[in-house]
């Protein structure tokens, strides 16, 4: 028996999608998106739109997907396009379900990033830019993600994971890939971006 | 007003300039690539820079407001030094290809690059490829040539209306394209070859065919439709090479529809170059003297009474004084130029202009369309309308059949009735054209070539009157022609005349009662019906009407004579000759002149200026050239009964309404994919 081609096993990364369409729950959320905007302004509700129907799509935008959103918004083809053409955030070809987003800029370089994409590299089993063979993962470098004070950081779909060292991605991508969800935030302990080895000011407690 | 010093001279500019604009009022040039003045401000291209007092950096004139007391300078090292480093970026990923490049010659950023260039590249880098896009079959990129300056997706977007060209990806990859192979289905697309300020925007049927500086320029005017168009004919020996817009601020601005730029492969095929006989059954190449011989002969034994004139829509005026003057001499008052039978009797000439003048919509405020689609009919007009609409405060609304016109029309109704609820005040919208300040009726060419055509026009005169449309200073009755040759027909009075037939009663044929016909340039009847009348056609095209003939005379297109044509606003305009004409073709006024001799009728109008002069005495609104005469209001129309058909549009496909556009080849090919809709799978893989 050959093996399945990589098409059947990625199912929906199949690239001829033909037709689009929100769920009815994506539908009302889109909805409830729309109404922010004032209504010759529907243009405007195109980031979140795209990011919804990404989201429901296994992590890529087909053609179809874009015209559906097009059509949606009534607004012209090439506008939804070249939006979703311009942000790294969209993605325009087939690629893994889960969004795997290493920040190697250079506060995370500095903390280490190296590892991390190591990690990913090792658990992962693909290169930078590269999807995993089962279809699940997306394995891809990013600019800057904002959270250099907990450098180094991960960014999967929804979800910051920070503090990371190549252990903790290696555990991190582990569990995932067993279909859990780890906690997200700082890996180290510590809440969000407080100071590392404990409080350093405000010490007293003032009574 | 703001006050500006540019270079220690000091400015006053209309408040809501930019700097750019009060550069250019002190004299200065400044070099620019993405700054177009009829597109909204990019400000992306950065060649515009210019050093401005109390700021620490150049800053780009185009984007920048006209302040009080700016003080500009635009002639120091530092604006030098900075547009020689934005060049110098622009140049980065540009080719080198100049010596092949359609664009050489008249290339901004060749220019450019003489004033600001390196003489040497600093990169060291490949350079980035990009793909080339399909965008029709009237336009071929080099996309590795393009820098970014996205006017031709401001003008697709601001003026053509129809939003199909972006920008993808970002920074070094953008590349501008439709995503997705897709031909630009604008009538006006051509017009961003000749914004494109690289050669990344070509002509495609021009490719490679000639270099511009071998082209001799021939100032003129096109007659593919009404509107009358300014352009360039660019020849070379005795071929039209290519067509390009000339700046007439008052009719296209500076676009040109695709017809009109795109037709002229037409004018090499298909052409009538020698005159032919009917003998046998066949048309055989013949010769002027035994053309002519033909008609003498053949005529001697007619009752004049049974002779007729049918005057076709791409005539000059200068023939149409001299089949009139023929007609008179003959003695027939079978002489009609209104081809499509619209009933427009000529004798009050504000029922046959376009009044408001096509400038004047911009002063508009409300417009009604009654059964026409400017859009195919007069894409100039269209722009002028859109380009109102994006100014707001303006309404649009149609009789007729819905079309997408790029702004939004409401659709009042189909058909005469509609109009006669307007007229009589029954219909919401008649309020709103009484409300406004300057309203508009267009009354397409379809509405009155109807048999009810003169109850139409009663009926739109009627809704003018009563919505104040015609005062002192305004008119906003309109009749939109598609033919080039009618408001001059009209205005000689080329209509039937005692006991005269008009065109529906000749093409009856012997049964009518008509034994010869002269179809001059006529090819938009229906044929089928003249029985064995004696036919000469005289035209340049082998189109429907030289089919029909017994005898032809080779006759010259708009390109190969001088002559005058008069566009729907009743605006005198001259073309020039480009190229003689092909082989035994004449100048048509001069075919009428020698045929008179022959068949002993003789007009005694002996060259162009003594034909001029005649028209300028039947028709002294023609004297001036490019100067409307404003028609003086009357009486016209016919009240009667209204039919319940709908309106349409004499124009069915755009690309294809006279014997030039029928025979042109790249035509064929747009109508084939924009009009009879080609699968739009197919559209990607042409090309």
């Amino acid at each position: 028996m050959s093996a399945p081609s990589k098409a059947e096993v990625r199912g929906e990364m199949a690239p001829d999608v033909t037709s689009f369409e929100f769920t009815p729950a994506n539908l009302e959320e889109a909805r409830a998106v729309l109404a922010r905007f004032p209504a010759d302004r529907r243009q405007s509700a195109v980031l979140p739109l795209l990011h919804m129907a990404q989201k429901q799509h296994g992590g890529w935008l087909p053609r179809a997907v874009l015209d559906y959103l097009a059509d949606f918004l009534g607004i012209p083809k090439i506008r939804v396009y070249e939006v979703a053409s311009f942000y790294d955030m969209y993605n325009t070809e087939p690629v893994g379900r889960v969004q795997v987003r290493v920040c190697t800029t250079t506060p995370c370089w500095l903390c280490g990033s190296d590892d991390v994409v190591k990690a990913a590299r090792d658990v992962l089993g693909c290169e930078i830019g590269q999807s995993t063979d089962d279809g699940r993962f997306f394995l891809r470098e990013f600019e800057c993600l904002g959270a250099c004070s907990n450098a180094p950081v991960l960014w999967v779909d929804d979800d910051y994971y920070e503090d990371l060292d190549y252990e903790k991605t290696r555990t991190l991508l582990e569990a995932l890939k067993r279909g859990e969800t780890p906690p997200a935030g700082p890996q180290s302990g510590r809440k969000g971006s407080m100071p590392i080895g404990g409080k350093t000011t405000l010490l007293e407690t003032g009574e | 007003m703001p006050k500006l010093t540019i270079d220690g001279q000091e400015v006053e500019v209309p408040p809501g300039s930019t700097v750019l604009q009060a550069c250019e009022a002190a004299g200065r040039e400044i070099p620019v690539f993405c700054y177009h003045p009829r597109l909204d401000i990019a400000g992306n291209c950065r060649m515009c820079l210019v050093e401005m007092e109390k700021s620490p950096k150049p800053i780009a004139s185009c984007a920048m407001p006209a302040g009080d007391g700016m003080v500009i300078k635009t002639n120091t090292p530092l604006v030098h030094k900075a547009r020689k480093g934005v060049l110098e970026l622009l140049l980065i990923n540009h080719p080198l290809d100049c010596p092949i490049c359609d664009q050489g010659g008249e290339c901004d950023l060749q220019d450019l690059t003489l004033f600001y260039g390196p003489d040497q590249s600093r990169f060291e880098e490949n350079k980035r490829p990009v793909a080339d896009k399909y965008l029709g079959p009237l336009i071929s990129t080099h996309m590795t040539r393009c820098i970014h300056c996205t006017r031709c997706i401001r003008f697709i977007d601001q003026v053509a209306g129809v939003e199909e060209l972006g920008a993808v990806h970002r920074g070094e990859h953008m590349e501008i394209t439709t995503w997705i192979e897709k031909a630009l289905s604008s009538e006006l697309s051509g017009n961003i070859i000749d914004l494109c300020p690289v050669g990344a925007l070509n002509s495609k049927p021009y490719e490679y065919r000639a270099r511009t500086w071998e082209l001799k320029k021939t100032e003129s005017v096109d007659v593919l439709d009404a509107v009358g168009a300014n352009i360039r004919v660019d020849s070379r020996g005795s071929e039209v090479m290519r067509v390009l817009p000339r700046l007439h601020e008052d009719i296209n601005e500076e676009w040109l529809a695709d017809k009109s730029r795109f037709s002229y492969d037409g004018l090499k095929r298909r052409r009538l170059d020698v005159p032919m006989v009917k003998s046998e059954g066949r048309l055989a190449p013949s010769d002027w003297r035994t053309a002519f011989s033909t008609i003498k002969e053949r005529l001697e034994s007619v009752d004049p009474k049974r002779i007729g004139f049918i005057v076709g829509d791409l005539v000059d005026a200068e023939t149409m004084v001299m089949v009139r003057e023929l007609a008179t001499a003959i003695g027939t008052p079978h002489v009609d130029c209104r081809q499509d039978g619209a009933k427009l009797d000529g004798k009050v000439r504000a029922e046959y202009l376009f009044n408001t003048t096509i400038a004047g919509i911009e002063q508009a405020d409300a417009v009604l369309l009654v059964g026409t689609n400017p859009r195919w009919e007069a894409p100039l007009i269209n722009a002028r309308l859109r380009k109102r609409q994006l100014q707001g405060d303006f309404r649009v609304a149609r009789i007729g059949a819905p079309f997408d016109l790029t702004y939004p029309v409401e659709d009042l109704g189909a058909g005469a009735q509609t109009l006669q609820e307007l007229a009589s005040g029954q219909h919401s919208f008649a309020e709103v054209l009484k409300g406004a300040k300057n309203p508009m009726v267009i009354v397409g060419a379809g509405a009155v070539a109807r048999p009810d055509g003169a109850a139409i026009l009663a009926l739109a005169r009627e809704l003018a009157v009563a919505c104040n449309m015609v005062r002192e200073d305004w008119n906003g009755f309109n009749v939109l022609h598609t033919a080039a040759s009618r408001v001059a027909g009209l205005d000689l009075g080329l209509v039937p005349g005692e006991g005269g037939r008009d065109v529906a009663g000749m093409l009856e044929g012997a049964a009518g009662g008509m034994e010869v016909l002269f179809l001059i340039g006529a090819d938009e009847i229906d044929t089928s019906r003249l029985g064995d009348t004696f036919v000469v056609y005289q035209g340049h095209h082998g189109d429907v009407g030289a089919h029909a003939a017994d005898v032809i005379l080779p006759g010259a297109a708009y390109t190969e004579k001088n002559a005058i044509y008069v566009n729907t606003e009743g605006r005198p305009q001259r073309t020039k000759l480009a190229v003689f004409p092909p082989g035994e073709a004449k100048e048509d006024w001069k075919i009428l002149r020698a045929l008179s001799e022959v068949l002993g009728r003789v007009v005694q109008l002996n060259s162009l200026p003594e034909v001029r002069a005649r028209l300028a005495a039947l028709a002294p609104q023609l004297r001036t050239i490019d100067v409307i005469e404003p028609a003086a209001w009357g009486e016209f129309g016919r009240s009667g009964e209204l039919g319940r058909a709908a309106f349409t549009s004499p124009v069915q496909d755009f690309y294809q309404t006279n014997p030039i556009s029928r025979a042109s080849a790249v035509m064929a090919e747009c109508s084939e994919l924009f009009v009879r809709g080609a699968a739009q799978g197919a559209t990607g893989t042409h090309g």
